[in-house]
């Protein structure tokens, strides 16, 4: 089926079986293999890519679905020579070991922050309606759809502070 | 030229210290991050070769019995099959670790559910997922095939893994007090967040791996032999591997399914697991049942100890759960009695995840010591300092070091424990009770043969190659630190390639041996190419400072690259040798926890945790840190939530992905602690540094579970500890 998609700002047009999900037309048929693969059923996250802004994971999501949609991912938010605030804090914190579930948790962090900005509460946020707040226990819990086995969990924390601190996001 | 060094003895010269660029042991960045951040690092799956088709595993949907016939008419009818592949030489079980060989083979005799038979290739992943679907199987079945060690009659107690010193029985009844029960831990999965993955392409008769593997040198043997091909042609690259934690040290049968396929179609061919095979088909860690006995006398002193345990494994493998594996040293007592057991059963293969035997058998020990603690009403700390052996208690051999004092101290003072009042379920905030725990965190030590490549160029760059492997671990940071520390160059100036078998061979990732292992060999080459140069100026190595770029000797100070007229390159190569019989070594630690459990709910939260470690000189202070990280938090999973449900009938696994198989995830870990206890441990290499990747998970999971006890007075002695388990005792 064909489907064009926008992805890191370009225009790519994709013919694939109705099968492909976002995540395999992404990595197989986009050569984009910075998102990736950890379950392909919506548990752990590391295919977490941006769709109109807005963070998903891209393995439960068919690529035929997204005619029309602006996709980010992990390649889109930088380069090794050029990386974003976040790719240089995980840098920093060692927000990764393997590797393998970070461009998910920065994708995740990048749409995380936004949603900060906009306020929207979270599962431990003390007021629904109030300014939203990036405490430990608030970044843990909205990241906690991004799993990381080698498990730099705190030093995930610690990135994503450190970059809310710095655009005085943390409030 | 060649720098070999077999350890027999202790290294005083401590030659580290004396270095002046300064790099080594600081927190430094990881060389590779910003390819990982950017997703631009490319793991085994994600190599896009010409041609390439997509193979998808087929597997067994009974416990035991023989294929009879694989029908793949309607498989093959289906578009896009280029081909379904049986072959006798598809492996049924991964490789152990260090295996060098293949694994069981033999896939048309089933011996566990989910075991693979076949290939199905496809032009894509989608037509291949749903042919193999389409396969159909028929079996013989054998029925009745036991899939717990319950019902097993195949017990097997190891010749020389048992151990059997005075009289406990004795002791036991003489004890002033003692402790006497029975934990059960279940099957760990190593769930690795990537999943095991191939890509083979053949060449003129010579095949090129892209897998994700921890140790290539055995890993081009094991698959070489399963294929009945020479080591030669076969090339196996893993420069990154997202997460292994003992999956993948051996082969699995994704390598030699891709390998084949791709050989008998003339393209290349990719396998991926899929999330459910890696729990059905990669070796997990057994479920275990563990006594333990303790006996001491009216100062808590420990007079005799016992650890009779149960593991299993499936037909024709060796490995078992070395359970008692710090048993042996940990703690004194004239009277000991290790028993160990294995039971065959036809579940998946069991082998090593990250700390095999410790990681289950420290932190029971030490749920055991907390009993004893409770009983004598000594504090725990206190009763672990009174129970410090002088020697190996069973051996008698000395200790190359021994910091378990010091790493207590410490970690007792920063966490507060001073003062702790040790009545459990006294302390309530609102609906959670509160209690801390601690534990004593003990790992054997090793060091294995390894070689690498140190070059360095008349522009002052250099590189390091060696096949050995980063899985997080952070090699590439510590092999470039020292190399740049031993040849006086900045960090940016040195480049680390790893993971391909053309080069030099490792010792690979595992048994945390790996930063010891590959860090000296190119520990050896830099100091042979120290020497090289000092020789240039006609001064002893030891008066040669190398700093930026600059040789300088007394006052004299000669820019590197005017004593270089071409490249200088030696071979670094460690071999283990008489140190790791004549002393015992082991890194040592403590873990400390504070939780909070619902009054309501028997919900356990940790709130704080903190490890203290001692591992020898630590290489980069940041990475270390990060893998201290991993194991306590491997140690919340298996304290709290992780366990492999195996169906009673027959075996297959119930949880089979990351939403029922419970890994720790961000909320459930609080900023963890981690504190490192200065050491230098001689005769460990001439580094004296230790291994650090798995010391953290070795005893966390029991500082969790002792605090639960203090919180609420609930011994919780099936793992994990979940709150059907607490809710019952609670009022």
């Amino acid at each position: 089926m064909k489907t064009t998609l926008t992805v890191n700002g370009e225009a790519r047009e994709l013919d694939a079986d109705t099968r492909v999900t976002l995540l395999d037309a992404l990595r197989h048929h986009l050569d984009l293999t910075g998102t990736k693969k950890g379950c392909d059923h919506g548990q752990c996250g590391a295919c977490t890519v941006l769709v109109n802004g807005r963070r998903i994971n891209s393995c439960l999501s068919l690529a035929c679905m997204h005619d029309g949609d602006e996709i980010t991912t992990i390649e889109g938010l930088g380069t090794p020579d050029d990386m974003s605030a976040l790719q240089k804090a995980f840098v920093k914190h060692d927000g990764y070991q393997c590797g393998y579930c970070t461009p998910g948790q920065i994708c995740s962090a990048t749409a995380m922050l936004d949603e900060i900005r906009q306020n929207w509460p979270s599962h431990v946020s003390d007021d629904l309606n109030g300014p939203a707040k990036l405490t430990v226990e608030e970044v843990a819990e909205r990241m906690s759809g991004n799993l990381c086995r080698c498990s730099c969990y705190p030093n995930i924390v610690d990135a994503i502070r450190d970059v809310a601190d710095a655009e005085g996001g943390r409030s | 030229m060649t720098a070999h060094l077999k350890i027999d003895g202790p290294d005083e010269s401590n030659r580290l210290d004396g270095m002046a660029q300064g790099v080594i042991h600081t927190p430094a960045d990881r060389p590779e991050g910003p390819l990982k951040v950017t997703g631009t690092a490319t793991y085994a799956a994600e190599w896009q070769l010409d041609g390439m088709a997509t193979g998808v595993l087929a597997r067994a949907t009974i416990t035991r019995g023989k294929v009879v016939r694989v029908d793949a008419e309607a498989a093959r009818a289906l578009p896009g099959v280029v081909d379904v592949i049986t072959d006798s030489r598809l492996v049924r079980n991964p490789a152990q670790g260090m295996a060098n060989e293949s694994p069981v083979q033999a896939p048309d005799t089933v011996s566990y559910f989910g075991q693979p038979i076949a290939l199905v290739v496809a032009e894509t992943f989608e037509q291949a997922r749903h042919a193999a679907h389409a396969l159909q199987i028929q079996y013989e079945v054998d029925d009745g095939a036991a899939v717990s060690p319950e019902q097993s009659d195949e017990i097997d107690l190891p010749e020389g893994k048992q151990v059997a010193q005075g009289d406990l029985d004795q002791a036991m009844s003489a004890a002033a007090f003692s402790v006497d029960q029975t934990w059960t831990t279940p099957g760990h999965n190593s769930s690795a967040m990537e999943p095991h993955a191939a890509a083979a392409e053949w060449h003129e008769g010579k095949l090129t791996l892209r897998s994700s593997n921890q140790m290539l040198k055995y890993n081009r043997n094991e698959v070489a032999d399963a294929l009945g091909v020479d080591p030669e042609n076969v090339r196996v690259l893993s420069p990154y591997v997202g997460g292994g934690f003992g999956s993948k040290l051996g082969i699995g049968p994704e390598a030699v399914a891709a390998a084949i396929a791709a050989e008998k179609l003339g393209r290349p061919v990719r396998v991926v697991m899929t999330r459910q095979q890696v729990y059905e088909t990669v070796l997990h860690r057994s479920a275990s049942r563990q006594r333990v006995r303790l006996a001491a006398d009216e100062d808590g002193r420990l007079l005799g100890l016992g650890h009779d345990f149960t593991v299993y494994n499936n037909v024709g493998e060796v490995f078992s759960e070395p359970v008692a594996q710090a048993t042996h040293f940990t703690y004194p007592g004239a009277h000991r009695e290790i028993v160990h057991r294995v039971a065959t059963v036809h579940r998946v293969p069991t082998g090593s995840v990250r700390a095999p035997g410790e990681a289950i058998g420290v932190t029971v020990f030490e749920n055991a010591m907390d009993e004893l603690a409770e009983a004598t009403g000594i504090d725990p700390v206190e009763l672990r300092l009174r129970n410090i052996p002088d020697r190996d208690p069973e051996s008698g051999k000395p200790f190359s070091s021994h910091m378990l004092a010091d790493a207590l101290h410490d970690g007792a003072a920063r966490f507060g424990w001073e003062g702790r009042d040790p009545t459990p379920r006294a302390r309530l905030e609102g609906d959670w009770y509160i209690g801390t725990g601690m534990a004593a965190a003990v790992r054997v030590n090793t060091v294995m043969e390894s070689k690498a490549r140190l070059c360095l160029h008349p522009d002052l760059t250099a590189e390091v190659e060696t096949d050995m492997t980063d899985i997080g671990t952070g090699t590439y940071s510590i092999l470039t630190q020292i190399a740049a520390e031993l040849l006086g160059l900045p960090l940016s100036q040195v480049t680390t390639r790893l993971g391909d078998t053309d080069l030099p061979p490792g010792a690979g990732s595992g048994g945390s041996w790996g930063a010891s292992s590959a860090g000296t060999s190119v520990y050896l080459a830099g100091m042979k190419l120290r020497e090289q140069i000092a020789e240039k100026l006609g001064v002893a190595e030891t008066d040669l400072t190398l700093k930026d770029g600059m040789a300088i000797h007394g006052n004299r100070t000669t820019p590197l690259s005017d004593l270089l007229d071409g490249p200088l390159e030696v071979i670094g190569h460690v071999e283990g040798g008489d140190a790791g019989e004549t002393v015992r070594q082991a890194t040592y630690g403590s873990h400390f926890a504070e939780v909070a459990v619902n009054r309501h709910s028997g919900e356990t939260r940790v709130r704080r945790m903190l490890g203290s470690f001692a591992c020898g000189r630590v290489l980069n202070e940041k990475t270390a840190r990060s893998q201290c990280l991993g194991g306590m938090t491997f140690g919340i999973g298996m304290a709290l939530t992780e366990e492999m449900l195996f169906d009673p009938r027959d075996g297959h696994i119930a949880n089979n992905d990351l939403a029922e198989y419970h890994l720790a995830v961000n909320a459930d870990v609080p900023q963890l602690e981690v504190h490192f206890v200065p050491e230098r441990d001689p005769w460990a290499n001439p580094m004296q540094a230790k291994g650090i990747g798995e010391l953290g998970i070795c005893g966390a999971a029991a500082a969790i579970t002792n605090a639960i006890w203090h919180a609420t007075g609930v011994r919780v002695r099936d793992y994990p500890a979940t709150l059907d388990k607490i809710l019952p005792y609670l009022d």
